[in-house]
């Protein structure tokens, strides 16, 4: 059974960890929490009927709440509806939390769906992370994904190609986020500590997926079957550990121990010196659900393997259990931070399986870089999974795909340089082949 | 102005300062709290003076008595009572048409000179020439009970329980020698809440501590005006402070959450005053904390809360602060506004170690004032060691916090060597005039820089 997410008796948004509502006190099951007795019974049995009173504090659980959303009696903030929220629809779903250590959710995110000029549904999903240093956080986030998404949803209708609507999304994004810092609600000076927030945002139409990101929120690939297919990360963090990761200057295990691993050096706001979009356009050969989401979720599972390992087997079709699922295994495992889940559904188009034959790859994988980065795509590969020196079990005569085994007469050819786009590597052990 | 029926009430704004960020387990809330009060009443924002003593008249919404001590001593010098009949007569000319007003003639007893029937005159070109030709009764002869001075202002104001603003003014230059202490409290405790009043002593043999407590009981100011020659002008500018009060009794309510208590409430400019222990339950959890009459001007609050710890990543409503006026006859108390404080826990330490500068602020002019008395009370007794290390610590804060009028008074009293430091040594020849100047404005504050 799904887990409810509002409130049986009084439709008000439910925390996934809520035995009662928040407002209106009723249990998970729609009956009053206990010691709350209706207003007719105490009546029926000739006792005093207590006033009407307002909603219940969700902490003493016994005094009124005020208008202004602190109870009367211990003070204790209430649940807002930022705290925990969910969407759904056809082919997307989401969830954000508040987290535990956070006192507010500075995430968010939103989903959609509408068709292309021609009739062919296309969802979109959009995350956004508010950067807890700068002012207004929730408020960056909550506008970039607003006028990220009406963007997204403009240029589709208008039939713009995804990448391209990707990258005018994500500037119009950069736009309003900076916007911000000059509507007179913060400080006076709009230099420092200007609202600022991290983006990644996904369109999925017709078995084709365009991703797009600025900051540390990442996209993650996860197949059904994860034995005949490699989970993995899409994006690369705008981050200190990646950056020192990327001009091989650390291990990744060491630059992700050092403190400074978090601190993001892309990210919307007035403040940012240049906003560098990255996109990524990819088809998948495989069913599978493309995850995107903010560091709150892959703190606590920072490998898409180990990301996947929470995924549960059927997201693809019910991808709001999933995300459900994603943010109580991340709210359990400390919720340091705010946690923010979008799954999209991906069905291999006709298209796509049609091409499988031809290649032995999971997927076709074509990187789009910003201009200033071309010609470096080599660098992407440093993050993919990999998979140092498996011991091959089993038999050694397995058909192991690009093994250079049997040693060859000539020397072994150095790695030659990636003519293609990185193709994520392929399991050797089990040998699988791809399927359909 | 005065037409109206029902006078125009100054808007309040209540604007808090905090950070609200406490680390894991932390417990103790400080918060800033400006109050500003605007328009309204009859200066519409301008402030007031003579010319603002209008044609119009009938003005009754206020009251003032004025408490001249004629002790005996007051005619040493002669000065004295001179200043005193001067600054009385000025006081009296800066009255607002439509006053009600008298004046008394306080010794060992308590004898109303004008207008003399146990009643208030009201304020009028022919009024205020008939009072200032009484003034001619005040002869220095007796002794000085002040209590007996407070007891007879209470019984003039008493006839007038229409008119809500009731303000005094005592002027005294002796201690209160012919009253115990014990009877001067009785009655400070039994007028209190009746009317506001501003002590000022003059020359230097009265005492700072006793006017001190009647001042703050009665939510008034003291000072100390050294010569007689400055007393017209100084009556004066009391006088046009009582004219521009527009709202009397208003109270600052603060409510806190179960389990959490008010630590201390000090208003800490224009002057501090602890205001902890004037508490009045209003209801649960709520506290009121009187704060007088209010004319077009701002205040400030140091609200200080302990609350229940929390985990990481609760909110809490810490203290709910309103303004509020006592309730009409059978009504309900009007908030006229409110603010709120609250308390976040965070494992950030960068927002947790954070401190407000406006706590900050306030809490070293609150350090201020008490070094300066500290300094000069251990100078008293004859610990030059103690002294010279408050006052230095005076210097160093007003330097730091650009409180240039504390930091003058400092310089009579102590050479300063290095104010940044507070390095300081005290003067050969320090005038009593000083040394009392300095202790009686050491509550003086200044607000932080914008």
């Amino acid at each position: 059974m799904p887990q409810q997410t509002e409130c049986p008796s009084c439709s008000e948004p439910m925390d996934l960890d809520d035995a009662y509502c928040g407002r209106c006190g009723a249990g998970r099951d729609g009956r009053a929490a206990p010691g709350a007795m209706p207003a007719s019974w105490a009546a029926a049995r000739g006792e005093a009927v207590p006033p009407q009173r307002g909603p219940v504090c969700v902490n003493c659980g016994q005094a009124q709440v005020t208008e202004d959303g602190y109870c009367e009696g211990c003070g204790s903030a209430q649940p807002r509806p930022r705290d925990h929220m969910e969407k759904a629809l056809a082919g997307v779903a989401g969830v954000s939390d508040r987290g535990v250590r956070h006192h507010r959710n500075e995430d968010s995110f939103t989903v959609a769906a509408t068709s292309l000029p021609g009739g062919e549904p296309v969802v979109v999903a959009v995350v956004c992370d508010g950067v807890s240093s700068s002012d207004r956080p929730d408020e960056a986030s909550e506008t970039a994904v607003d006028a990220a998404s009406e963007s997204l949803l403009t240029s589709l209708e208008a039939g713009r190609d995804p990448e391209g609507a990707m990258r005018t999304a994500i500037a119009d994004a950069a736009k309003a986020v900076a916007d911000l810092a000059t509507d007179g609600a913060g400080p006076t000076r709009p230099d420092v500590n200007a609202p600022a927030c991290t983006y990644v945002s996904a369109i999925a139409a017709g078995g084709r997926v365009t991703i797009g990101w600025v900051g540390d929120t990442r996209a993650y690939w996860i197949p059904d079957d994860r034995a005949g297919a490699e989970p993995f990360r899409l994006t690369q963090d705008d981050s200190w550990a990646a950056r020192m990761v990327e001009a091989g200057l650390m291990g990744e295990a060491e630059a992700y121990a050092d403190p400074r691993a978090h601190a993001i050096t892309g990210w919307l706001g007035a403040d940012a010196e240049e906003v560098v979009p990255h996109t990524l356009d990819f088809t998948p050969h495989v069913p599978g659900v493309l995850l995107i989401c903010t560091d709150g979720l892959w703190n606590y599972a920072e490998a898409a393997t180990d990301l996947a390992y929470f995924v549960r087997p059927d997201a693809r079709t019910e991808p709001l259990l999933a995300a459900q699922t994603l943010v109580k295994f991340a709210v359990a495992a400390g919720g340091h931070d705010n946690i923010t889940v979008a799954v999209l559904p991906i069905e291999p188009s006709a298209a796509a399986l049609a091409e499988i034959v031809e290649t032995p790859t999971a997927l076709d994988l074509k990187v789009i870089r910003p201009a200033a980065a071309a010609g470096n795509d080599d660098d992407y590969e440093d993050h993919e999974p990999t998979l140092p020196d498996l011991p091959v079990i089993g038999s050694a005569a397995a058909p192991l795909p690009p093994a250079p085994a049997p040693a060859p007469a000539v020397p072994p050819a150095p790695p030659a340089p990636p003519v293609a786009p990185p193709v994520p590597p392929v399991p050797p052990q089990p040998p699988h082949p791809p399927t359909a | 102005m005065a037409t109206l029926a029902k006078p125009n009430l100054p808007r309040f704004d209540v604007e808090i300062f905090q950070n609200e960020y406490l680390a894991d387990g932390a417990r103790e809330v400080n918060a800033i709290v400006t109050v500003t009060s605007t328009g309204g009443g009859t200066s519409g924002g301008r402030p007031l003076g003579l010319a603002d003593a209008g044609p119009q008249g009938g003005d009754a919404n206020a009251a003032v008595v004025i408490l001249v001590d004629c002790s005996g001593s007051m005619d040493y010098p002669k000065t004295k009572i001179n200043g005193a009949r001067e600054a009385t007569a000025a006081a009296i000319d800066a009255l607002r048409d439509g006053t009600a007003f008298a004046v008394v003639a306080g010794t060992h007893e308590a004898r109303d000179i004008y207008p003399g029937d146990g009643t208030l005159a009201t304020a009028s070109a022919a009024t205020r020439e008939q009072a200032k030709e009484s003034l001619r009764r005040l002869t220095a002869a007796g002794g000085t009970a002040m209590g007996t001075w407070l007891a007879k202002a209470d019984k003039l104001f008493l006839t007038r329980r229409d008119i809500a603003i009731r303000h005094a003014i005592l002027l005294t230059d002796g201690n209160n020698e012919h009253e115990s202490a014990e009877d001067l409290a009785r009655t400070v405790e039994r007028v209190t809440g009746h009317f506001t009043a501003d002590c000022r002593g003059v020359g230097t043999d009265w005492r700072i501590d006793e006017l001190r407590k009647i001042s703050s009981a009665l939510l008034g100011t003291t000072d100390i005006v050294a010569e007689p020659s400055g007393l017209a002008e100084d009556f004066r500018s009391m006088m046009t402070g009582a004219m521009g009060k527009q709202v009397a009794d208003v109270a600052l309510r603060i409510w806190t959450p179960a389990n959490a208590a008010v630590k201390f409430v000090k208003q800490v400019a224009p002057a501090v005053e602890d205001l902890t222990g004037r508490r009045a339950e209003a209801g649960p959890r709520a506290g009121d904390y009187p704060t007088g009459s209010w004319g077009d001007e701002s205040r400030d609050y140091h609200v200080c809360v302990e609350v229940p710890a929390a985990s990481v990543g609760n909110e809490m409503l810490a203290a709910r602060i309103s303004l509020v006026l006592p309730p009409q006859v059978g009504g309900t108390p009007e908030v006229l506004s409110q603010g709120l404080v609250k308390a976040v826990w965070t494992d950030d330490l960068a927002s947790s170690t954070r401190i407000s500068p406006q706590v900050a602020h306030y809490t070293g002019q609150a350090e201020l004032a008490s070094s300066i008395q500290e300094g000069l009370e251990a100078h008293r007794s004859g610990d030059v060691d103690t002294a010279t290390a408050k006052l230095g610590a005076a210097v160093r804060i007003a330097h730091a916090t650009g409180n240039e009028g504390t930091f003058k008074l400092l310089q009579k009293v102590v050479d300063v060597v290095d104010p940044k430091e507070g390095t300081v040594r005290f003067r050969k020849n320090v005038s009593e005039a000083d040394s009392m100047t300095l202790e009686t404005r050491s509550t003086k504050t200044v607000r932080v820089k914008k």
